[in-house]
């Protein structure tokens, strides 16, 4: 029987060209490019590497997001993946964390059978870290996050891992199923190539939340615990000095009589 | 909470499109008013509610959901106070402080507990006591003494189904961030990510966000007596705050940045209630197991508590330009920081990051020596007292931020910075005569 790897992904702004727009204090993201987000490209790239090692290895990566997240189905598909997923509907629109992962616990149901669920530590745009962990338990399967070194036994059973801490690193033993969380550390991503033959129209499907038979009302906006309040930009820091100077010396030594003069030395 | 449009209000004028940074706004043809169409939100819209001041004429508002359980029988302010190798994590004691400021906001009587889970670490109670707990909850197994996810979330869940704390809170660390989402979703409670901020009084939100952000406060009432607690954090790489809230469901549960939240002053010999709770827990209960714990040979740095910070960016140039940033750090008695890309260029370890994605600081001096100020990096960073920002480049965005700027050379000025430090009395003196 196939070894079935499930990867949660997430298609993500680059945060790194989003600019604020100074007048109305709002963010610009027209042209911001979206991007598998960086942690689960590293997920799947291990999900792929455990294909490479082993024979019958399928790879099925869920996405949830709006219709144009295909295109990020594709990319995975065309990293080596065998078959995409993106749930899409507007009932799941404004989830929060813990409605997201009953979304996602749906359409791993629907799905069946896996043996390894593998996401990404946490996504660029939101940073919370919250979803593989709630994913998790909504599987009741346990999980190993922050993992930065993953090897699996001949008998496709025993994983052990290294799961960073601030200060060192954990060794953990663990069994599928389960799920485990991604950092960069963990792999380099390959790149797409285009010799693995997929077919976007049959490897990719869209199910919507009647699909996935989850309850609506554990998901989308109303069913969320948790509910933006307000949002805003932080206020600019007023603007400081440009310490003068012809020389470095100069330099050097008028900044330094400003700090004396701010009583921080 | 949703956007609602008021159709009678709307003009259709359109003035509320530009606001909002998901394009989410679109026209619907109305015929009540005289352009004959009215706003309306679209699937695009993310619940930023930064629309919610944009139209002049009163046409936007909050859809409120009520909540359906009731909230009056939570009571208290919870902080998971982490331990390793029987000893408190600093954030774990940054947090009593803060527990103890938000419990003070909800009420008189209500109390700030360190809730405490281990093996062997009764003595632990005490320092709690000492930085502010009023109660401690001492959960002690052997199978408690290091951290599994598993067992650490299940005698959580369990005490909080038993007590009923209002709020929770948790170290944003590797730990914190494993543990809580697990302890949220088996609750079916809210939990919001790696606060930088916590208010209770919508008063004390509005004195935030007037000396500190672009928000317009005039929707809110200072006088609003609800005590939910509003969890602020950063988002899209720290371009934007988002104000989280968990109105319906109980208990609210954070978790928090390490280095952000103020310790009170310690106290010595101070007491407080002891409960101990006992767990049910069975070595089945961890499908997990620990092999070893590898403290890594390299340096701790501990950025948090540096006065001084001396940070490197890409515009070293090279690695071996940490050398200079590392004898400018020892001259100034700091320690050495950097940006990503330095990190990412495999210049140095990534335990010497600062910003979004690595640690955040607010030392008395930020030196930033060929930094760009990249977002992320900022975010974690410009909370700092004084910021000097040393580049060649005079547009790079971290000259918005420095209270200080240099434009020049850093291998030219920093050694000129190190060879004056020690005259910079006399040197101040002889500007003041």
């Amino acid at each position: 029987m196939a070894f079935k790897i499930i990867v949660c992904a997430k298609q993500v702004p680059d945060t790194n060209e989003i600019r604020i727009n100074p007048e109305t204090g709002t963010l610009i993201r027209d042209g911001v490019p979206s991007i598998l987000n960086h942690d689960d490209a590293n997920a799947l790239e291990e999900a792929l590497k455990i294909k490479d090692k082993f024979d019958d290895v399928h790879i099925t990566v869920i996405t949830m997001g709006p219709p144009q997240a295909k295109d990020l189905l594709i990319e995975c598909l065309a990293m080596g993946a065998d078959e995409g997923i993106l749930v899409s509907d507007r009932a799941v629109g404004g989830s929060d964390t813990w409605a997201t992962s009953n979304v996602l616990a749906a359409a791993v149901h629907k799905v069946g059978d896996y043996d390894l669920l593998f996401a990404g530590r946490q996504a660029i745009d939101g940073d919370t870290a919250q979803v593989g962990p709630q994913l998790a338990e909504k599987m009741d399967v346990p999980q190993v996050t922050y993992v930065q070194k993953f090897e699996i036994a001949d008998n496709m059973k025993d994983i052990r891992v290294e799961r960073a801490l601030e200060d060192g690193y954990e060794v953990i033993d663990i069994q599928t199923p389960c799920m485990l969380t991604a950092i960069k550390e963990l792999n380099t991503p390959r790149y797409m190539y285009m010799k693995g033959i997929f077919n976007p129209d049959k490897d990719i499907k869209v199910w919507n939340a009647k699909d996935i038979e989850v309850d609506l009302t554990t998901v989308g906006l109303e069913a969320s615990p948790t509910n933006v309040f307000r949002s805003f930009t932080p206020k600019p820091k007023g603007k400081g000095v440009v310490v003068e100077g012809d020389t470095d010396k100069d330099l050097a030594k008028n900044l330094l009589i400003g700090l004396k003069g701010k009583h921080v030395i | 909470m949703a956007i609602n449009i008021i159709k009678e209000k709307c003009i259709g004028c359109g003035q509320c499109f530009p606001v909002c940074p998901a394009d989410a706004f679109e026209f619907e043809a109305y015929d009540g008013n005289k352009l004959g169409k009215v706003a309306k939100i679209n699937a695009k819209c993310t619940f930023c509610n930064q629309c919610l001041t944009a139209c002049k004429f009163g046409a936007i508002e909050e859809k409120k959901i009520e909540s359906a359980v009731d909230l009056s029988d939570y009571k208290d302010v919870w902080v998971f106070a982490e331990q390793r190798d029987g000893k408190l994590m600093n954030v774990a004691l940054e947090l009593i402080g803060e527990g103890y400021r938000l419990a003070k906001e909800i009420s008189e009587d209500t109390k700030v507990c360190a809730v405490l889970v281990g093996d062997g670490i009764d003595h632990l109670a005490q320092e709690c006591y000492e930085y502010g707990a009023e109660r401690v909850i001492m959960i002690q197994d052997p199978l408690l003494k290091n951290f599994t996810t598993d067992a650490y979330t299940k005698v959580i869940v369990d005490a909080v189904e038993e007590y009923k704390p209002e709020l929770v809170i948790y170290g944003a660390t590797h730990i914190g961030r494993d543990l809580a989402p697990r302890v949220a979703a088996r609750l079916n409670t809210g939990l919001t990510a790696d606060c930088t901020r916590l208010d209770i009084k919508v008063s004390s939100y509005i004195d935030y966000a007037k000396n500190n952000t672009t928000l317009d406060t005039s929707t809110l009432d200072p006088n609003d007596p609800s005590t939910g607690i509003k969890q602020t954090r950063p988002a899209f790489g720290g371009n934007l705050m988002a104000t989280i809230v968990c109105p319906r469901t109980r208990p609210q549960m954070s978790t928090v940045r390490p280095g952000v939240m103020q310790k009170r002053d310690r106290v010595e010999g101070a007491k407080g209630e002891l409960v101990e709770y006992k767990p049910n827990i069975a070595e089945s209960d961890i499908r997990t197991k620990i092999v070893e714990i590898v403290k890594s040979a390299k340096e701790m740095v501990s950025l948090t508590d540096a006065d001084i910070i001396c940070s490197g960016g890409r515009g070293l140039g090279d690695p071996s330009g940490f050398e200079l940033i590392k004898e400018f750090a020892d001259k100034v008695g700091g320690v050495v920081g950097s940006s990503r890309a330095a990190v990412d260029a495999g210049w140095i370890d990534h335990s010497h990051q600062v910003g979004q994605t690595g640690t955040t600081v607010k030392p008395k001096i930020y030196f930033a020596c060929g930094i760009s100020g990249a977002i992320q990096h900022l975010a974690g960073m410009q909370t700092s007292d004084i910021i000097v920002a040393i580049n060649k480049d005079s547009d790079a965005p971290i000259f918005e931020v420095a209270d200080f700027g240099i434009v020049g050379d850093l291998y030219k000025v920093i050694p000129e910075i190190i060879a004056e430090w020690d005259n910079a009395e006399a040197l101040y003196d002889a500007t003041t005569k």
